[in-house]
């Protein structure tokens, strides 16, 4: 702490932040509480930060529009009245490539988490410290050096570095950026009336990307395919005045590191998931996933905010799912079941579970988000898409990050973030709309991880569930991908949080899920009784023991026959897991604690219960399914032989 | 006028009884020079503000029947900033009340509330008895010296 009063006698650096950086760095700090914005100010200048305070993040953000380079990094407080942190987050990122760090009272895993998937380079909590802020900087030099490496791939012959993204002028760091950015625009500078022949000082007339403009962007980008999107054509479609192609391409690259960061933060919770759920990533891959993500996304009406929901249910992205049983199928633990009835609806989006995997995986983060989605009220409907989304979102999120269906995962997490917030700005807002009226673009896109800029505004339906629906619990007892904006949201993914035990029972519960179709049916069921947020955790438990169950019959799910939108489908469920589930939580900790299972689909598979719980009677049968499958394997695997998969699911995914 | 033990002694008793926490001593230690009455200033900019919010909430209180999600999100927010100045009993109080709010009880949030409310009475007199002694025997001094 007293470093930074020693340091309060060295030259500030103002006139040449390069060197005396850390010194100088201008910091904006937007927190409403005027207490703690005192506060934040006055330690940031005993840091000898160059600090900008102000009350309003939309003040903060017109601030950063009207001069990109006059900041270095934005702190912001998670819950402001005019405007969520996570959405300033994600405005940030997008238009301005800032490091941001959000800041909160809360510790709730889940919270961090989602700032995490949104692209937060921090996660500090309140009151904060000296300490913690004094190594801020580094945010922004880890950026600066992330980004110059980013320009040296060779990614699209339009992209153009991208110009001060993350980098403030005069900083070691930009140097290198600069120069590149000088050689590829000599390159492509000729049609396009071009910015000041200036990369060191970045002096450009620098065009706002507004929501507007973003979301034409998106949506160019989306209809190009984003391997396919070159800066050019993007230029074309926007059809923008003034806007040239080395805007767009800066713009695109910046876009393009956002969903990297994204799917690698994803890819890093996932692991760090694992590493609290003890969730074996095998389970995931094994059947198909996204068979259970979009169960799971079913699963969590509770936890979703209606309005999340309610563009899944605008296309029938599942195409329904066969109907009540299939909404029932929500409610059965089993993400599997749910999928199998979304399957059947599923099965031509769904067709690739692989897929669904690999675009989820990097959904992952955003995938249990999306799941949180599912538990908007609209669920019926929502169902039908959440299923749909959820398996995706899962799929995604079981898959590794390395798959391009990133960008629709990191649709989803704007998705679902802008859709509870009812928010218009942004592309994520954008892309969110553009989902829900379209949940079968969705399904499709995810499975299309190779069209990230189409997931980016289709597959946001789908995931969009899991942030909004994610109901803030514990980390470490829920993977905490339910972003806690939604009320709802707690149901699907508590199910699986719902184990109130220790993290690794939620991980395992979750992981279960996802991974095994199977074992999310059962897992839902137990979410299905459990309404509030404890459901989640049941469903975690629920989850990891279905992951097990799917783990051990990883082909079975193909084997059910029964329709999951039969009603009758789950009472079969019920019937072969022969055991009284323990619709307590307890019983599904224990499970959870027998199955690791990723966190991850856990998030998804509760959220999938959650809403299977409110939806349905049979909830309870197929809690005792779950709690029965859990305890016992030989029953586990009799369901999913059996009723439990259904054929849909076996379908829809490949398990 | 106490003397420069005496107004020690005051503020150590401040942390034994757990009015205030260590947040308490970083608010001092950002007393300086350059901000000599810094901690007397964001302790009363907390007064200031948090009046509004413990009004809201006890008009939130009075609905019948409680809105919990508002009434977590409020005390959410007087919970980040007493946590800010070391409010140590009143932080207890606000995460007492929250768990009552998640468990949907109404009773419990009342009564919670009431004693929050007597939490962050004592400690608003105890630190103005605080400030004021320690502006005699000279802030900043007392602010280094009671550490």
């Amino acid at each position: 702490m007293n470093t930074c009063v020693d340091k309060m006698t060295a030259e500030t650096g103002m006139d040449d932040p390069g060197d005396q950086f850390p010194v100088g760095m201008r910091v904006l700090a937007v927190d409403d509480d005027p207490t703690c914005l005192f506060l934040l100010g006055a330690l940031l200048r005993r840091c000898q930060y160059n600090v900008t305070t102000t009350n309003q993040a939309i003040a903060a953000l017109e601030l950063l529009r009207e001069n990109r380079n006059k900041f270095d990094l934005v702190i912001s407080d998670v819950h402001m009245p005019d405007m969520d942190g996570f959405k300033l987050l994600e405005h940030v990122g997008l238009e301005m490539d800032l490091p941001v760090i959000m800041l909160s009272a809360h510790g709730d895993p889940k919270l961090v988490m989602r700032g995490i998937t949104h692209g937060a380079c921090d996660y500090l909590l309140k009151p904060v410290r000296m300490e913690e802020l004094k190594n801020i900087w580094q945010h922004v030099i880890r950026r600066r050096k992330f980004d110059s490496k980013e320009q040296n791939k060779p990614n699209n012959q339009d992209k153009q570095p991208l110009a001060g993204s993350g980098c403030s002028p005069g900083s070691a760091g930009t140097s290198n950026t600069d120069q590149k950015m000088t050689k590829k625009r000599k390159d492509q500078n000729d049609e396009d009336d071009e910015h000041e022949e200036d990369p060191s000082t970045q002096k450009k007339p620098r065009v706002v990307w507004t929501v507007e403009l973003h979301r034409k962007f998106v949506a160019a980008v989306n209809q190009l395919g984003i391997d396919k999107a070159v800066p050019k054509k993007i230029l074309d479609l926007m059809n923008v005045e003034k806007l040239t192609r080395e805007n767009v391409a800066s713009h695109l690259q910046k876009y393009r590191l956002y969903l990297k960061r994204i799917s690698c933060v994803a890819n890093q919770q996932a692991s760090l998931v694992a590493a609290l759920g003890t969730a074996d990533q095998s389970y995931w891959r094994m059947g198909s996933m996204s068979g259970l993500s979009n169960l799971h996304t079913l699963t969590a009406p509770r936890q979703f905010q209606n309005t999340v929901f309610r563009p899944l249910s605008s296309s029938g992205v599942i195409g329904r799912l066969n109907t009540p049983s299939g909404l029932v199928v929500h409610g059965s633990p089993s993400s599997r079941n749910i999928q199998f009835g979304c399957a059947q609806n599923l099965n031509n989006s769904m067709n690739d579970p692989l897929k669904f995997q690999s675009t989820i995986v990097h959904g992952n983060q955003n995938g249990n988000l999306v799941l949180g989605i599912t538990g908007y009220s609209e669920r019926d409907q929502l169902q039908h898409h959440k299923h749909k989304s959820i398996s995706s979102v899962q799929d995604m999120a079981n898959a590794s990050c390395s798959h391009t269906s990133l960008p629709s995962v990191r649709n989803n997490s704007f998705m679902v973030a802008a859709r509870p917030q009812n928010t218009q700005g942004g592309g994520a807002n954008e892309n969110l709309s553009s989902i829900d009226s379209q949940p079968s673009e969705i399904s499709r896109s995810l499975l299309d991880h190779g069209s990230c800029g189409a997931n980016w505004s289709n597959g946001v339906q789908p995931t969009q569930i899991l942030p909004s629906s994610y109901p803030p619990t514990g980390f470490p007892r829920q993977l905490g991908f339910l972003p806690s904006s939604n009320p709802s949201g707690s149901s699907s993914i508590t199910l699986m949080y719902s184990q109130s035990h220790d993290a690794t029972a939620n991980a395992n519960s979750q992981g279960g899920i996802n991974s095994s179709g199977h074992m999310s049916s059962n897992v839902q069921f137990r979410g299905w009784e459990d309404r509030n947020q404890d459901a989640a955790y049941r469903s975690n438990v629920l989850c990891s023991s279905l992951n097990s169950l799917i783990h051990e019959n990883s082909g079975v799910s193909g084997s059910a026959s029964p329709s999951p939108t039969d009603p009758a489908f789950y009472r079969n469920l019920n019937f072969n897991c022969g055991n009284p589930i323990q619709t307590k939580h307890d019983g599904f900790a224990k499970l959870a604690e027998e199955i690791p299972l990723r966190q991850d689909q856990g998030y998804i598979i509760h959220q999938q219960m959650a809403q299977q719980s409110r939806i349905s009677n049979n909830l309870g049968s197929l809690d005792d399914l779950v709690g029965s499958l859990m305890k016992q394997d030989k029953d586990k695997v009799k369901l999913l032989d059996g009723d439990l998969i259904c054929n849909n699911y076996t379908v829809g995914t490949s398990m | 006028m106490a003397s420069r033990r005496q107004i020690a002694a005051m503020k150590q008793s401040l942390f034994d009884q757990d009015y205030l926490d260590e947040q308490f001593i970083q608010l001092e230690e950002l007393q300086d020079d350059a901000n000599p009455n810094f901690v007397e200033e964001i302790v009363t900019l907390y007064y200031r503000d948090s009046s509004r919010l413990v009004s809201n909430i006890e008009q939130a209180l009075e609905r019948n029947p409680l809105e919990f999600n508002r009434l977590d999100s409020l005390m959410h927010q007087f919970k980040g900033s007493s946590s800010s100045i070391g409010a140590k009993k009143v932080k207890a109080e606000c995460t007492l009340f929250r768990e009552y709010c998640r468990a949907g009880n109404a009773e419990g949030c009342k009564r919670s509330f009431q004693q929050l409310k007597r939490e962050y009475a004592t400690l608003r007199k105890k630190l103005e008895a605080y400030f004021q002694q320690a502006r005699q025997a000279g802030p900043f001094e007392a602010a280094r010296r009671s550490k």
